[in-house]
Order: structure tokens, then C-alpha cells, then sequence
């Protein structure tokens, strides 16, 4: 498993119904391309990120296939229009089978 | 010396974009709202230097390096004053302490860098890494960072991010005076086969060119930044061997006592300046 992993998430705690916000996420993940050799010439294994997807209620906001060449510690940013109060989900998936989450609620 | 400058920056306007046109530029530093002191007055001991304003890197830097400064989310650094969070309230060692433990909140060192380095009890001149390594080997009995290794840096990071905002003010006279000499000599010493001193770029070309490096004043308030091109926080004595390596001379090492004292000096040219710890740089 990918040490130092830790997801970060940035969203307004209130917005008008109908209005677009800006949200921001990173997450801490080294992003082993699985291009490179060690020391002795042997190819470290790959370790990325390589799916994440943020939900709103329930509802897909954005859904994205991530592939080796993405450096550090992935950053998105989006905008996302709500309709009522709510949470946001947003979920990495790892390499390892690892499911990383983290909750925002909004209110309108 | 000035007149030539101001040809160079001349012929720059006449020939790039307004971009190149050299100098710091006008912006203010606000960072999640609070504003920054980034250009100040310049204090006392450097009125033989010529320069009046004292001025942050943060000026000298493009605009997209700027705005990721301006708020601690987008900033990359913040990763790392995480991590080191993580690490604050870690045992390690074996007398089974963490930070936590000895200093509780991390927030009570706020202030503390604004007077780094300065001279302990025993008269040795410390900077914050000697600080940190001390209580690791001694107190938690643990082994010693790496001065440029990443879990110092983050570290050293976290305790400046506490100050974020103060102003500098390291101590020059007293018992630190002797120490400030020497770092004085160091900064106007040529080094290397380019035969460069610090001030040969810092205080009589910042806001020039080097080729395509955009010269500042080489003000340490931001340290340990997190530089782009190495994804990663650098800490004072990395860049100040990158800065004597790029001279062409064998540099002294990370943690010497030589460093310690340029440290000082250099610090001592920012006395007023905000602390922007982790600041972002090209």
C-alpha cells in the first residue's frame, strides 16, 4: 500500500440553490508510474491512483479514469451546480485495491 | 554598476513583452485573505548595501507561482505542515515521546522562527534543524533527520507555518554579533571559478536576469519552500549549496557551521519581512 496517502477536499459550506461552485480536491499519493528502475535495474511496480469520482446525493458529478503519466499528489478542480442541500462523496480508488473517501456536507 | 542595470532593463522592455520587464512587480501578498508584508523598509545594518526596500522572492515569481501561494489549499507545501502534523504526535524512540508530549500544541511556537537562528545557552549559534535533531536524539532518543530530508523539512515547515505572517527579527549584536560578522564576509565573498558573491546577484542584479532565472534578493522569510521543479520543500542550506554549486566551486555542507552563519546574515536581511512559510517558488 501507498504510504502517506491522504485525501483533501475543499467546499463551500453553503451556496444559493442553482448556483455553480468551485471545489477543489488533492490527494497525497506518490503516483508510481511503473515506468522507472530501481538501483539495481529492477522496474518498481506501478502505483497510481487511477479512478476517481465525486457524487452529489447520490448523483454522479464527476467521474475520472486516471492513467500513469499524472504526477503527485492529484489535484481537480471542478465546478458542480446544487440544486438542494446535500453531501458530496468523493472516492479515490487505488492501484491496491484501496478506497480512499471523504464526505462534505452543503447547505442551501 | 546602476547605470548598468537600468540599460539592461532598457533593452529588455524595448525587446520582450511586458512580462520580462525585470524589477518586482506591485502585487500584494495575501494568504487566505491576511495580508503579507512582502516589501518593506530595509533595516538599519543595510544602509551601506543601497538598497532601501527590502522585498520578497514571492514578487520576482510568475503569476500562476504566485496565486498558488495566495491560498493554503492550493498551495503544495500545505501537504507537507500536513504530514509533519501526522509526525507531531507520533512516539518515536526509546523514551517513548512524541513531540506532543514535551510541547503539547504546535501552535506555541508560534514566533519562533521569526528569531531563527540565533545563539543557546552553551553560545553556539542554532537554527531550528539543530533544534529539532537535539530533541529528537536527546530527548526521545530517537535517530536524527536528514537536514534536507523530507520528514525535517516538513517539520521545520510546520513550526514556520505557526509564525506565518510575523515578521522577522533575528538578534544581530550581542552574542550573535560574531557569528553575523562571518556571515557578512561569506555573503560578500566570490566564490567558485564564475568568482560570484551572493551579492553579486542579489544585491546588485535582483530583479535582472540570468539567463532565464528572474534574479530576487534572495530573502529567506519563505523557507522551507516548496520549489516546483522539485515537487518538494528545499530547505535554506540545499539552496544556498545549489547557489554556491552554480558558481562553480565546492560548496560547503548542509548543517556546517558556515551555512549556520549565512543563515543568519541572510535571515538578518529580512527583519521585517513576513514569514510565508512554505512559500512556492519556480
Amino acid at each position: 500500500m501507498a504510504s502517506g496517502v491522504k485525501p483533501r477536499v475543499k467546499v463551500p459550506s453553503s451556496a444559493s440553490a442553482g448556483d455553480a461552485i468551485t471545489i477543489k480536491t488533492l490527494i497525497s499519493h506518490p503516483m508510481e508510474s511503473g515506468q522507472r528502475k530501481d538501483g539495481d535495474g529492477n522496474t518498481i511496480p506501478r502505483s497510481i491512483i487511477n479512478r476517481f469520482t465525486c457524487e452529489f446525493n447520490g448523483e454522479s458529478v464527476i467521474d475520472v479514469k486516471m492513467e500513469p503519466a499524472i504526477s503527485t499528489n492529484p489535484y481537480f478542480e471542478f465546478e458542480a451546480t446544487v440544486p438542494e442541500a446535500g453531501e458530496f462523496v468523493f472516492t479515490w480508488y487505488d492501484d491496491d485495491g484501496s478506497v480512499y473517501n471523504e464526505n462534505k456536507a452543503i447547505s442551501v | 554598476m546602476k547605470f548598468k542595470a537600468m540599460t539592461a532593463v532598457v533593452a529588455l522592455a524595448i525587446s520582450a513583452p511586458l512580462v520580462f520587464a525585470g524589477g518586482a512587480d506591485d502585487d500584494t501578498l495575501a494568504i487566505d485573505g491576511e495580508e503579507m508584508i512582502s516589501k518593506t523598509a530595509a533595516p538599519a545594518h543595510m544602509e551601506e548595501t543601497g538598497i532601501d526596500t527590502i522585498i520578497s522572492g514571492w514578487h520576482f515569481r510568475e503569476d500562476d507561482t504566485q496565486s498558488m501561494q495566495t491560498d493554503s489549499f492550493d498551495n503544495p507545501g500545505m501537504i507537507f505542515v500536513d504530514q509533519a502534523m501526522d509526525m507531531w504526535s507520533t512516539v518515536e524512540g526509546e523514551a517513548g515521546e512524541s513531540c506532543a508530549s514535551c510541547h503539547g500544541d504546535v501552535s506555541t511556537f508560534e514566533g519562533l522562527t521569526t528569531k531563527m537562528p540565533k545563539v543557546n545557552e552553551d553560545g553556539e549559534l542554532v537554527v531550528m534543524e539543530d533544534i529539532i535533531n537535539n530533541c529528537r536524539t536527546e530527548r526521545m532518543q530517537a535517530d536524527a533527520w536528514k537536514w534536507s530530508g523530507n520528514d525535517m523539512q516538513s517539520m521545520v515547515a510546520l513550526i514556520g507555518n505557526q509564525s506565518l505572517g510575523m515578521p522577522m527579527d533575528v538578534a544581530i549584536d550581542g552574542p550573535a554579533a560574531e557569528y553575523w560578522k562571518q556571515g557578512k564576509e561569506m555573503y560578500y565573498t566570490r566564490y567558485g571559478q564564475l568568482e560570484l558573491s551572493c551579492a553579486n546577484c542579489h544585491e546588485q542584479n535582483y530583479g535582472n536576469y540570468i539567463r532565464a532565472d528572474h534574479l530576487s534578493q534572495g530573502q529567506i522569510n519563505g523557507f522551507p519552500t516548496y520549489r516546483l521543479k522539485q515537487a518538494k520543500l528545499i530547505s535554506k542550506h540545499n539552496r544556498f549549496r545549489g547557489c554556491i554549486r552554480d558558481t562553480r566551486a565546492e560548496t560547503f555542507a548542509e548543517g556546517s557551521d558556515e551555512f549556520r552563519a549565512l543563515e543568519l546574515y541572510v535571515a538578518s536581511r529580512g527583519n521585517g519581512l513576513s514569514v510565508e512559510t512554505p512559500a512556492v517558488r519556480q
